[in-house]
């Protein structure tokens, strides 16, 4: 019995992995969409993204002549990190068999090892834009991390746990609760989203101008299969993040793993909750301007203030 | 006490004697040098290892103690073995195992009599190590402590013809005094006015001082030993020091003899001293922050590479003074189970640091060998020369920045937890302080991934910045096998938290009275305290993360192709792309320089647009080093020079003095 469960865990396990890894392309997709139609252009359709991997994957791939073999294994690296931490995290079913092995704190330092992976290959092949990209990527990490681990911390405080999985069953499967630090710890949380996955106001995902770019400046050497995976990787860690989202803040609807009947269910709210928080952050881009690099800084201040705000009242309300 | 619960005592006994006798024949052998470098130091190195296993051995035992019929009329001197000398024993074998074999091949090119100056030395500088370790009265820990800070300045100044480098090893000679006569005073505290036989640990275990005086023998033994951490504001010796010293010698003082400070301030707070007081954890938590904050924040604006490992030690060391403070504050609230997890995270980074930390430094002593630069604005592109060197440091690096799975990130998740089961302290303010001094532990994590990226960015990767480099070669055969041994250490530690965990667990046991223990069976999820809690594996999340790359490479293989061309760097355009294009060492920290510019001195140095040489120079500097030394330098001189009036010199003016004071003596007798 216990262990048709455990199978039953690990099957649920397998198809998250599959489905985040194929769904993240149509998350990005979507976005784009959104925020083709706020610009009022028509857009490219929600599957672009797909479109745009094939085509690279088929392509040779070019590698800069100097090139080590760090620059070559960090897409590989990354794009595997960023898939296992979105399949890590539970959007569809609570208790599968491998959150165990990483809990929140555990997840941030995956994050934090595909970054430093693609800070490292950004100044692998010595130009001035990856160097430049490397050091700037590590600023914002630096300040956006603190901020959302403070956000964990709130949530984990009131969960008495930092594994998620029981951070949702706290959320989500007891009655529910209003907690004001929450409310602090969310709004942390989206502008720590927006900084760490590259998007307007502290990056722009879609210029190559040397004054703005972040991201784009890293990954300027990567063509073919390495820059397809790199993307992918991208949009895996958007999807992450919205998921950590989900988890913490809008857990309503997941269900235990193994639960087959609930699971269409599960995977249709899922849909729902993605295409309205990818509305959302379509939305939130298209009314914001990208700030000056130095006013980064007192942006991710701001977020690591309301986390720590929260925090305090957290501990101030006793709840 | 029964022959066989001696034998771990006395092998350590027998290990610091064999480092001796090597020096000594270091001494004698000083007309071949080969044999030096070729067998002693090889031989000192085995015998770490031995050092080690006898921790590991003595660490689930009970206290072992000896009196040698040594020392002072009234004060043998005093053996003790404890879970917690073994621990740091383990720390001191597994490190300097390393150290020593790497030592093996980097002072291959030395002169014979300096070679076996430096081999004494050396030896004399770990033996005294484990003799400050086992010693249980205070003649004899002092003894040890003195003979290390000698021994280790020595070490610093093996290079005494550069000025600089004198300079360097009066400073770390003159800090490391000042702190040695905290530590003396703090015993004469703590032995009461009981007399020389009360100089014994074993009866400062028995006194109990009132509030007010153990509060001041803590006070000392914080400056005393802090002053050999270097804790904020005792720290200004390290950047000095550490790169001034040979590599494998930076490396023991920083991996190794910085832990000695960590114990000493374990074994006065948690074993002799026996109250403590909720304050002083709160003093330790704000200092061990602002040390580490502080250390970071340096390390990200250093040019040269050794200095910038010496201000992350101090970040480190501040995460460790943390940690028990966070301790602290748990065992006096009575909250043992918490105490002993945020010792177990102190005692795991103590061990994690000694690893990576001497990987770094012997690495950076690979690379000057190799390209005699020590400024990191010379270097670059080292990973296609230096391909051993490169893989190696490269381990360090991510196991210094925290990074699942290897070692550094497990502790600092266990520092994490420690201050997430915070609530529930009786205290309201400190119930608030511990989740945001969380934050503070995050915001130095995070920093200090950022300056190792520029570390080995800017050292390994890009395009070489000097011509001259292409003559870099790799490490040779002993130095490669040091530096293989710390990484696997580095790697090992990562991945078996449970067993180390295990380990530790004799610590708390004797100090804190409570085991921390794993709350799962399985011993491949480090689960503390609770299941439902928090849970991490690390083998799980290797195997997990290695299957998935695989998969891809497989897939992308099978599906597509694995077609690669190379070509020039494309730059986004950009045709003319030089070596100076790139970030250097000042490029990279510049951000840094500028987010915390109140925290530094800085002085810039800007071309003008018409310079037909331009030359750029930013010089970050320490502000207390003006703010608190230089007031201080210059009142010592004062005071000296006040009391320089006193002395001529003239026999007359002297016997005139001791008149006078004689008639001042008979007046008030």
């Amino acid at each position: 019995m216990k262990n048709t469960g455990l199978i039953l865990a690990i099957v649920f396990q397998l198809t998250q992995l599959l489905l985040v890894v194929l769904a993240a392309p149509l998350l990005t997709g979507w976005v784009n969409q959104c925020k083709a139609w706020l610009q009022n252009r028509s857009g490219a359709g929600v599957l672009q993204p797909y479109r745009a991997l094939n085509k690279l994957f088929h392509k040779d791939a070019v590698i800069a002549d100097n090139a080590s073999w760090l620059f070559r294994i960090t897409p590989y690296i990354v794009f595997g990190c960023m898939w296992l931490a979105a399949a890590i995290i539970p959007i569809i079913a609570v208790d599968l068999p491998f959150s165990r092995a990483a809990d929140v704190i555990a997840l941030v330092g995956v994050f934090a090892l595909a970054r430093m992976f693609i800070a490292l290959a950004a100044m692998d092949v010595g130009t001035s834009f990856g160097s430049m990209g490397a050091r700037r990527e590590m600023l914002v990490s630096f300040l956006a991390e603190p901020a959302l681990l403070m956000v964990l911390f709130t949530a984990s405080l009131i969960s008495q746990s930092t594994q998620l999985t029981h951070i949702v069953e706290t959320f989500a499967h007891h009655q529910f609760i209003l907690y004001p630090s929450l409310a602090f710890a969310n709004i942390a949380f989206v502008m720590v989203l927006l900084a760490e996955n590259a998007r307007i106001p502290v990056d722009n995902p879609s210029t190559h101008l040397e004054l703005t770019m972040i991201h784009e400046a890293m990954i300027l050497e990567y063509s073919a299969r390495h820059l397809a995976l790199i993307e992918w990787a991208s949009s895996l860690k958007l999807f992450a993040y919205i998921g950590i989202g989900i988890a913490l803040f809008l857990p309503q609807g997941i269900i235990e793993a193994g639960n087959w009947a609930g699971l269409p269910v599960a995977i249709a709210l899922l849909f729902g909750k993605l295409v309205l928080l990818g509305a959302g952050l379509a939305l939130l881009e298209a009314m914001t301007a990208k700030v000056r690099i130095f006013r980064v800084p007192e942006f991710l201040g701001t977020a690591f203030l309301l986390a720590v705000l929260g925090l305090l009242i957290h501990f101030l309300l006793g709840t | 006490m029964n022959l066989m619960s001696a034998l771990p005592l006395d092998v350590v006994s027998g290990v610091i004697l064999f480092w001796l006798a090597l020096g000594l024949l270091g001494l004698a052998l000083q007309r071949s040098p080969e044999l030096i470098c070729r067998f002693l130091f090889p031989a000192g190195a085995a015998i770490s290892l031995l050092l080690a296993a006898t921790g590991l051995w003595a660490l689930g035992d009970g206290a072992d103690i000896a009196v040698l019929p040594l020392g002072l009329p009234d004060l043998p001197l005093h053996l003790r073995l404890d879970a917690l000398s073994a621990y740091f024993l383990i720390l001191l074998g597994g490190a300097s195992f390393g150290i020593s074999l790497y030592a093996a091949g980097y002072f291959k090119t030395m002169q014979g009599q300096s070679l076996a100056l430096l081999c004494l030395e050396y030896h004399l500088f770990l033996a005294s190590m484990a003799l400050v370790l086992i010693a249980d009265d205070a003649y004899l820990f002092m003894v040890a402590w003195e003979t290390m800070a000698l021994s280790s300045y020595f070490l610093v100044v093996t290079d005494h013809a550069i000025p600089d480098i004198r300079r360097a090893g009066f400073l770390y000679l003159l800090i490391a005094h000042v702190g040695a006569m905290a530590i003396l005073l703090n015993f004469g505290v703590m032995q009461a006015g009981h007399g020389i036989s009360a100089y014994t640990f074993d009866a400062m275990r028995g006194v109990h001082l009132s509030a007010l005086w153990s509060s001041i023998a803590f006070l000392l033994a914080l400056f005393g030993f802090g002053a050999k951490a270097g804790m904020l504001p005792m720290h200004v010796w390290l950047p000095e020091a550490h790169p001034a010293a040979p590599s494998p010698v930076s490396a023991l003082m920083s991996g190794v003899m910085l832990k000695m400070a960590i114990y000493g301030i374990l074994r006065v707070t948690f074993d002799l001293l026996g109250t403590q007081l909720w304050w002083w954890g709160v003093l330790l938590l704000g200092l061990g922050l602002l040390t580490a904050l502080f250390g970071v924040m340096f390390a990200a604006v250093q040019g040269d590479m050794k200095r910038l490992l010496a201000y992350s030690s101090i970040e480190n060391i501040g995460l460790m003074l943390t940690g028990i403070g966070l301790t602290m504050i748990f065992h006096v609230y009575g909250k043992n189970t918490l105490a002993a997890l945020s010792l177990t995270a102190t005692l795991y980074h103590s061990i994690n640091h000694a690893f990576f930390k001497s990987l770094l430094f012997i690495g950076t002593g690979s690379i000057l060998h190799a390209t005699g630069v020590r400024n990191m604005g010379q270097l670059g592109g080292l990973i296609r020369y230096m391909p051993w060197v490169s893989v190696l440091m490269l381990v360090g690096v991510l196991a210094i920045s925290g990074l699942p799975p290897l070692n550094g990130f497990v502790s600092e998740w266990l520092l994490l937890q420690a201050f997430l089961l915070s609530p529930g302290l009786p205290n309201s303010y400190v119930n608030m302080l511990v989740p945001v001094a969380a934050g503070g532990v995050a915001l130095a994590a995070a920093l200090s991934a950022y300056v190792m990226v520029k570390f080995y960015g800017v050292i390994f990767l890009g395009q070489r910045r000097d011509t001259e480099l292409h003559d870099a070669h790799d490490a040779g055969l002993w130095e490669r096998a040091g530096m293989v041994w710390l990484a696997l250490g580095c790697v090992v530690l990562g991945l078996m938290p449970v067993f180390v965990v295990g380990q530790i667990d004799a610590v708390s046991l004797s100090l804190l009275g409570v085991r921390l223990g794993n709350a799962t069976a399985d011993w491949m999820f480090l689960a503390p305290v609770d299941t439902h809690r928090a849970s991490y594996g690390p083998l799980y999340f290797l195997l997990a993360v290695s299957g998935v790359m695989l998969l891809t490479v497989l897939l992308v293989r099978r599906l597509y192709h694995g077609r690669t061309r190379r070509g020039p760097a494309w730059d986004c355009g950009f045709p003319a792309q030089t070596a100076r294009m790139q970030d250097t060492a000042e490029g990279f920290g510049q951000p840094i320089r500028r987010i915390f510019e109140p925290f530094f001195k800085i002085e810039n140095e800007v071309p003008t647009p018409f310079d037909s040489s331009p030359h750029y120079q930013g010089v970050s500097e320490d502000k207390l080093w003006y703010l608190l030394y230089l007031p201080l330098k210059s009142i010592t001189e004062k005071l000296s020079g006040w009391a320089g009036l006193l002395q001529h010199g003239r026999i007359h003016l002297y016997l005139s003095y001791t008149f006078v004071t004689l008639i001042v003596l008979l007046i008030f007798v």
